[in-house]
């Protein structure tokens, strides 16, 4: 277990490097992470949660047609990738009350990418229309 | 359905019977220290919990919904649809448990949406059918391991435990049946 926790952090070592800042995020990565989402999310379609598409510079809890929570229609944001970043590190205590049951992702880096994914996809003409 | 699919899950039930039981013990018999102490702090994440099996009930529904569609497509053939018809079961029992496990926190189980608006369109062969199917299974494992940590209760924890690994198993096998690396990390993410 230690082994584990020892390599792991070395892994996110090697991952971020000295001088890579959170911001510098690779979308390639992000697609990746954004595996973690699909389960309850879609770009173009509503299901368990809203959709993507049209994120960045959209009021926290407006996407038409979805059910979101009370907290989540009173969280008072508009996504933008520092709104993101502090909300997928920890949903559950960022906007309490949030019926979005997940975890979050703990790792900067990963944030990053995730966000730098979610920039592009969210906003591609052939997914999102 | 066989008793040999029922056995499991009786037992999986019974997990909860004793979760119940202590979590309704809080107050009475302080027999977990931790749940004794009931402040806004520990109501607060008995609702996490709530949320979390919550949403994890809704990912089940949709991947219910999702082997339906891929079972009613006509592109699945014979040892595959057999599988997909085997893994949905999976997840109406995982369902099940889910639901009763909300309603046993004093949550209200949510519902199948009416439609998923899955992209039916770009579900054209087998192969559409199960990198879909595979993409929803290994998501479901990514919420069901940031779960297990953060879940109060647990036997709630083990439960989702219980689930990610045979959902990693069905993840596992849609990779093969791609072609793909079907277990191609040491450790799930
Ligand atoms: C277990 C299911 C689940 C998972 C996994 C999940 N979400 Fe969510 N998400 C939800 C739900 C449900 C909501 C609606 C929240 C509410 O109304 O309180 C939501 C809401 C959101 C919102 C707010 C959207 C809006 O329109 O205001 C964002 C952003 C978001 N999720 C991003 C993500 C990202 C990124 C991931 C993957 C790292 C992710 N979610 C994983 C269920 C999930």
């Amino acid at each position: 277990m230690k082994i584990l926790a020892m390599s792991l952090a070395f892994l996110t070592l090697l991952a971020s490097g000295p001088t890579a800042r959170a911001a510098d995020g690779d979308a390639g990565r992000g697609e990746e992470i954004y595996q973690r989402c699909v389960a309850c999310h879609a770009l173009a379609q509503n299901r368990v949660g809203p959709r993507h598409c049209g994120l960045f510079g959209r009021k926290a809890g407006t996407v038409k047609g979805y059910q979101y929570s009370a907290a989540m229609k009173k969280y008072a944001v508009t996504w933008d990738d520092a709104a993101l970043d502090h909300f997928i590190e920890n949903p559950l205590k960022v906007v309490p009350g949030t019926k979005m049951g997940y975890a979050g992702i703990k790792d900067p880096q990963e944030r990053a990418d995730l966000i730098a994914y979610l920039k592009k996809a969210t906003s591609d003409p052939k997914t999102c229309d | 359905m066989s008793d040999n699919d029922l056995n499991p899950r009786r037992s999986f039930l019974s997990g909860f019977g004793k979760f119940t039981l202590s979590a309704s013990a809080i107050a009475l018999l302080a027999g977990n220290e931790k749940l004794a102490l009931v402040s806004e702090a520990s109501a607060q994440t008995a609702n996490n919990d709530v949320t979390i099996l919550n949403s994890a009930l809704g990912a089940e529904q949709q991947a219910i919904a999702a082997y339906q569609l891929g079972a009613e497509s006509g592109l699945l053939q014979k040892p595959v649809l057999d599988l997909a018809v085997q893994f949905q079961g999976h997840h109406k029992q995982h369902a099940d448990v889910l639901a009763k496990a909300v309603a046993k926190l004093g949550g209200k189980p949510v519902t199948p949406l009416k439609d998923y608006s899955f992209p039916k369109d770009k579900l054209k062969a087998q192969a559409d059918v199960l990198a879909f199917a595979a993409s929803l299974e290994k998501g479901a494992v990514s919420a069901y391991l940031g779960a297990v940590p953060i879940l109060t209760d647990r036997e709630l924890a083990k439960a989702a435990a219980s689930i990610l690994g045979d959902e990693a198993m069905h993840w596992a096998i849609l990779r093969q049946a791609l072609g793909q690396n079907p277990v191609p990390d040491a450790f799930m993410s």
